[in-house]
């Protein structure tokens, strides 16, 4: 009797393991229309209207622990937001008097204004579960492309670039996060020279990206903003609109230059606390726009 | 009806440990890090059910932690069916009763899985650096995991209580206070009378 027990429990752990064994493989090397994919897809959207339902209902206990967090690291935030404020305000100074300078340059050679992100198209989105892994890679939107929501479209939010569509459902969307291995986008230093590189995920680092490519002599420096470079070479385009801002440069060791051509950059969004996000729905609209006579 | 009670409950538990995980407590930062209460539940059944439901729900959780998450399927479950299956075992061989054993376990449980899941991402081609923070983010994890598995276990025991055949501390307790683990272990009558107090 003990022996057929035993015998059974491990037939059952046996399976379950092969099982999991024969899932990971099997999902790891199809495509992303496979039959496994789909039923995933179909799962999740069989979910996602309860995810949206509990994320509302659990807000208030949300806010409240997230309240207690936030009061904790109030102090020292406070102290570094007063020291990029005296920053800011001298940059600011700067930029408008930039600002009205291109206003006039703008009308003088009569450039198209669209250039914003309103020309994109936003779609307003709320975060309704997300990523609790170390890898922090993936967040889970409420709209879909019942909302003219595409895969691949930018997805904006606490003022920065936060990642890219890589699901699309009727109603709901996967956002791959700029955090994640796989994401990768051309982006710009905003300095003299517009150094441009490719910006990668620190993995396991949430708070770090990759500025990598650069020039080995590029004459970058701690703070320097770093927007998508949106560049456009023939038929290729980049799927980011040119300026969204992504980071701020972090650590610019001449050596790692040198050795590497890479800097290291703090992401503009906080991807721990996103509530909302901007879904960039018509990415080419202003390119579209230029090109015409 | 007791057999068809515990696998329901347990499909309800898995189900809203990981929606509320999702919903809630994964949006929630403490330290720096998120709790996370799925391997604590997996860990929960493992104590209390032993090691084949505990397996069966490390399975069915990871799952679908693996679905909702649009991650590579079979990761987590593989994962969790080793928190499941180990913690019943423990259940099985030791019969644990010391209070303090799910606060262990559940320090276990997170260990694992955080070490694991990076383990795996690894051996699936993730191309990361083994950083400080890395380990510092696990280290963390488990210390938050910790502080919250009592509660966890002692809501788990509250929803599955009904449901489970045999409670090791009510078991215990009972062979106490009857003087004998079962009525298989009391005198025959051959031997004579009982004495008062086993006799009540």
């Amino acid at each position: 009797m003990y022996d057929k027990q035993v015998r059974r429990r491990r037939a059952v752990l046996a399976l379950l393991v092969a099982v999991s064994l024969i899932l990971l493989t099997a999902y790891f090397g199809e495509s992303p229309g496979s039959p496994l994919h789909s039923v995933q897809r179909g799962i999740v959207e069989v979910l996602s209207p309860i995810q949206e339902g509990a994320s509302k209902a659990l807000k208030p206990f949300r806010d409240i622990a997230g309240w207690f967090s936030d009061t904790l690291h109030a102090k020292s935030e406070r102290d570094q937001l007063r020291k990029e404020v005296q920053t800011y305000r001298a940059e600011l100074a700067q930029a408008q008097s930039a600002e009205t300078q291109n206003v006039q340059l703008t009308k003088e050679i009569g450039l198209d204004q669209s250039n914003s992100i309103q020309a994109y198209s936003p779609v307003g989105a709320h975060v309704i579960s997300r990523d609790p892994t170390l890898w922090y890679a993936t967040i889970e939107v409420d709209k879909g492309s019942d909302d003219g929501v595409h895969v691949d479209d930018p997805v904006m939010g606490d003022g920065g670039l936060v990642g890219k569509i890589s699901t699309a459902g009727a109603t709901y969307s996967i956002v791959t996060l700029i955090t994640d291995h796989t994401f990768a986008v051309t982006a710009q230093v905003q300095d003299q020279y517009g150094d441009t590189g490719v910006l990668v995920a620190a993995v396991g680092n949430p708070n770090q990206l990759l500025l990598q490519y650069l020039p080995r002599r590029a004459p970058i420096q701690v703070g320097q903003q770093v927007v998508t470079a949106g560049f456009t070479s023939g038929p290729l385009e980049s799927l980011y609109p040119p300026g969204i801002p992504i980071g701020q440069v972090s650590n610019a060791s001449q050596a790692n230059l040198q050795n590497n051509a890479e800097v290291q950059v703090n992401p503009v969004a906080d991807l721990r606390h996103l509530d909302s996000v901007q879904i960039l729905t018509h990415t080419h609209a202003g390119t579209q726009r230029a090109q015409l006579p | 009806m007791t057999d068809v009670r515990l696998p329901l409950r347990l499909i309800a538990l898995a189900f809203a440990a990981v929606v509320v995980q999702e919903a809630a407590i994964s949006q929630v930062s403490i330290f720096g890090v998120n709790a996370d209460i799925t391997p604590l539940v997996v860990m929960s059944v493992g104590l209390l059910a032993g090691s084949m439901a505990g397996a069966v729900m490390g399975f069915g959780t990871g799952l679908f932690v693996d679905m909702v998450l649009v991650q590579t399927l079979g990761v987590t479950s593989l994962l969790y069916i080793a928190i499941g299956y180990w913690a019943g075992r423990l259940r099985e061989l030791r019969d644990p009763a010391h209070g303090l054993v799910p606060l262990a376990m559940g320090a276990a449980s997170t260990a694992f899985a955080g070490i694991g899941m990076a383990v795996v991402q690894f051996l699936l081609g993730v191309d990361a650096p083994v950083s400080f923070l890395l380990v510092q983010q696990i280290f963390i994890t488990v210390l938050v995991n910790t502080l919250i598995a009592l509660p966890v276990y002692a809501l788990v025991r509250r929803i599955l209580r009904p449901a489970l055949p045999d409670d090791p501390r009510r078991r215990r307790r009972r062979a106490y206070t009857t003087g004998g683990l079962s009525p298989l272990q009391r005198p025959s009558r051959g031997l004579g009378p009982l004495p008062r107090s086993s006799a009540r």
